[in-house]
């Protein structure tokens, strides 16, 4: 059987190098060829539209819970990655917060087993901790020896500072780099918001930025002291986002961080509805906070848009906001929510959304990486223009629970090639 | 005649709202009064009391109001309920209210709940009996009636003035951060015209009292001499474990109300409290006794100010009129 053959025709190519007008031919699972015009491509090409369009690197997501095994009625490794291809993401770090927990040798493999018919590329994360309980280091070096390039107990922080240190001096030497749910769980309590204006008027117990602000300060110490990779996820907060800056400042070249678009896009008012789709860790919180994370977006403080897409079944969020489960969707609305949101020049998204988190886990031999021939065919091309409103109900993840539902956005990845393979034509799945 | 479907709020009501609340239930205690205390305003009505959390005191005075309206009241406890079996509280609602349900009333520990319901439901109201520590708005409503009728009884103003609490310095003191109760009575108490000063130690105060339009103080003999109304909130011995409070007794000794403290009281000033009361914590039992003391007028005007907050939400204005709570 001859090679498939794939023409992306009459785009903008995008990459860490620049942008040029170019098509593009896939050949099989690699990039053949990279010109100006190549007409309409050899025989038998399936040819893609990009007029307009910007062709790039797929996206990559460091922080995706795809819920397999254990939690198959919100998500299966097959939906969420469909979701993600069609949200324009060729790779995504899968979060080990599962049933059991990715703590072992044994459960990574099973994650990678199933995730060889993804349609993206599904990287296991594994556990710091035994079952995320913040006691027992998990066994890292036979996780890493298997793949696994990302170490968190996100859901929860690393609560204990000694083993913390331990955590990041025992992973240091793998070549991997330890990621946290920066929240102090003393502080944290049992809120269910930001802690502040709102809450106070909505008598809900309320989750402090101190909880996410002295972890950072303290993670931030550890990295320093111990020198190895950490990366801070999910920053919500003014002061830790100000935390990371003054630290980078000082040369400390080890520590990376994360947005959410969800902290970047909105903001506490919202739990003014008790609608439970808006409780999430940590929550969104003030405009004044949604302000400093996109100036930090701007200087670099930000290295990484990850989406925390956090899928939950209605049984979790149709109940009071002091029982709901905390997270929200966001594979399939992420890039659309940074283009329409955040103003910020379609490069800088994409050093955010590609190639930066394809080096933050080591993808870059496949991920992220410029558009040129030899490259592995991972690439999305994005209809900046495309208008489109948010249908929770015609989403390819299992779950519902979008804050962006209704929303209008501008700019929609169309077509998605996860190593060669047309996976999404024209915003439909393709398999 | 209010639009308005559900009572989730007292900013549903504004001020308006709060005086036709008012009005009403000044015709209704006048049908408590008769031998046979009913009026068929709510004939045909089915009233769903929802209590998940228990309150046998709000449960029983709402249950109260519905039947001297002649609705049916039907009970759901939680605990004998379906959500033990894993249904959703949506599925519970919306089964009930599936029964012919016109109204629900209520309760439950997390606040949003009566706003989640009201959300969920497709033509039955809703009114918030107390969810967490977001709002009571009945309470605040009977608090609101019982000041104006003891100020009208006092000082011979008339109760169905608009801004009848006009000018009224009113001293909240106690666990304001979980209080339902006092987020209900800062807004009807403020909407009315009175000024409101919160007393508590800062851990019992909201994280943010941004946009709340109070005075804060943490000297509770200075405000006493200068305020006409004191209103006393429960304070929770379960409150303790979480590090609020040293101890209860030096709360009282900071905070309470005592026979002491109660003689800086200008004459004529009332001591208010939502009940239940913890005799000796935040209150003395003498003062709890005393003339100052309104607190039993405040139950035994619940019944009025919840029939007056049903028949608005449910009746008909021609219903009152034939019922007859107006010939009497
Ligand atoms: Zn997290």
């Amino acid at each position: 059987m001859a090679e498939r053959r794939v023409l992306l025709r009459g785009g903008t190519v995008v990459d860490g190098t620049g942008s040029r007008k170019a098509d593009v031919l896939v050949v099989g699972s690699v990039i053949g060829e990279v010109a100006a015009d190549l007409g309409a491509g050899p025989r038998g090409a399936l040819v893609l539209d990009a007029e307009g369009c910007v062709v790039t690197p797929g996206l990559v997501d460091v922080h995706t819970h795809l819920r397999e095994p254990g939690g198959e009625e919100s998500e299966t490794i097959e939906s969420g990655a469909r979701a993600a291809a069609l949200g324009g993401y060729t790779a995504v770090v899968a979060m080990p917060n599962t049933t059991p927990a990715a703590d072992s040798a044994d459960v990574v493999r099973y994650v990678l087993d199933q995730a060889r018919s993804a349609c993206c590329h599904v990287q296991p994360a594994g556990c710091i901790t035994v079952g995320r309980e913040g006691k027992v280091l998990a066994p890292m070096a036979e996780m890493a020896a298997l793949g696994v390039r990302l170490f968190t107990d996100d859901g929860t922080g690393v609560q204990d500072p000694s083993l913390m240190r331990r955590a990041l001096e025992y992973a240091s030497s793998l070549g991997a780099v330890v990621a946290q749910h920066c929240e102090d769980a003393s502080l944290a309590g049992a809120g269910c918001m930001n802690e502040g204006e709102w809450s106070s008027r909505l008598g809900l117990p309320g989750r402090p930025s101190l909880s996410e602000d002295v972890m950072v300060v303290r993670d931030l110490a550890l990295a320093r002291l111990t020198g190895a990779r950490v990366h801070l996820m999910h920053l919500s907060s003014a002061r830790s986002v100000e935390a990371v800056r003054q630290a980078k400042a000082a040369g400390l070249a080890n520590v990376s961080a994360e947005a959410t678009p969800h902290h970047l896009s909105l903001t506490e008012a919202l739990l003014g509805s008790y609608d439970p789709v808006f409780k999430v860790n940590p929550p969104l919180r003030t405009p004044a906070d949604v302000e400093a994370l996109r100036h930090g977006l701007s200087d670099g403080t930000i290295d990484v848009i990850g989406t925390d897409h956090a899928p939950h079944p209605p049984e979790a969020k149709q109940v009071p906001m002091c029982e709901a489960a905390p997270g929200m969707i966001g594979l399939e609305t992420a890039l659309s929510v940074v283009l329409t949101d955040l103003g910020l020049p379609i490069e800088r998204v994409l050093a955010l959304m590609s190639w930066q988190p394809a080096r933050l886990v080591g993808l870059t031999e496949s991920q992220g990486g410029p558009i040129v021939p030899g490259a592995a065919a991972n690439i999305c091309v994005i209809d900046l223009a495309r208008r489109w409103t948010v249908d929770p109900a015609r989403l390819a993840s299992r779950s519902r629970n979008t804050p962006f539902a209704g929303r209008a956005l501008t700019g929609r990845s169309r077509h998605t090639l996860y190593a060669g393979e047309p996976v999404v034509v024209g915003e439909e799945a393709q398999r | 005649m209010s639009e308005a479907r559900h009572l989730l709020s007292i900013n549903d009501l504004g001020a308006e709202g709060i005086d036709e609340v008012l009005r009403l239930a000044d015709t209704f205690v006048e049908v408590g009064r008769r031998p046979i205390p009913r009026v068929p305003a709510l004939r045909g009505k089915t009233v769903v009391l929802s209590f998940f959390e228990d309150s046998t005191r709000t449960r029983m005075s709402f249950e109260a109001a519905a039947k001297r309206l002649s609705a049916d009241v039907m009970t759901f406890a939680a605990s004998a309920s379906s959500l033990n079996k894993g249904e959703s509280l949506l599925d519970t609602v919306r089964n009930i209210e599936a029964m012919g349900v016109d109204a629900f009333v209520v309760r439950h520990a997390c606040a949003g709940v009566p706003t989640q319901v009201a959300g969920w439901l497709a033509g039955a109201s809703v009114i918030n009996a107390g969810d967490g520590a977001h709002e009571h708005p009945t309470q605040a409503l009977l608090d609101c009636f019982t000041l104006s009728r003891e100020r009208a009884g006092r000082l011979g103003v008339s109760p169905a003035r608009p801004r009848v609490l006009e000018g009224l310095q009113v001293a909240i003191v106690g666990d304001v951060r979980h209080s339902r109760v006092a987020r209900s009575d800062v807004a009807a108490f403020t909407a009315l015209g009175a000024a409101v000063t919160l007393v508590a130690p800062p851990t019992l105060l909201p994280p943010s009292l941004e946009g709340w339009p109070v005075e804060v103080s943490h000297d509770l003999s200075s405000v006493l001499v200068k305020c006409d109304v004191v209103y006393l909130l429960r304070i929770q011995a379960e409150r303790m474990r979480e590090q609020y409070l040293p101890t209860l007794r030096e709360y009282t000794a900071t905070y309470g109300l005592t026979a002491g403290r109660a003689r800086l009281l200008s004459p004529g000033a009332l001591v208010m409290h939502p009940g239940p009361v913890c005799r000796g914590v935040e209150l003395a039992a003498e003062v709890a006794d005393s003339p100052a003391s309104v607190i039993t007028a405040q139950v035994a005007n619940g019944i009025a100010v919840r029939m007056a907050v049903l028949y608005m939400l449910l009746g008909s204005g021609t219903a009152l009129a034939a019922g007859g709570a107006n010939d009497g």
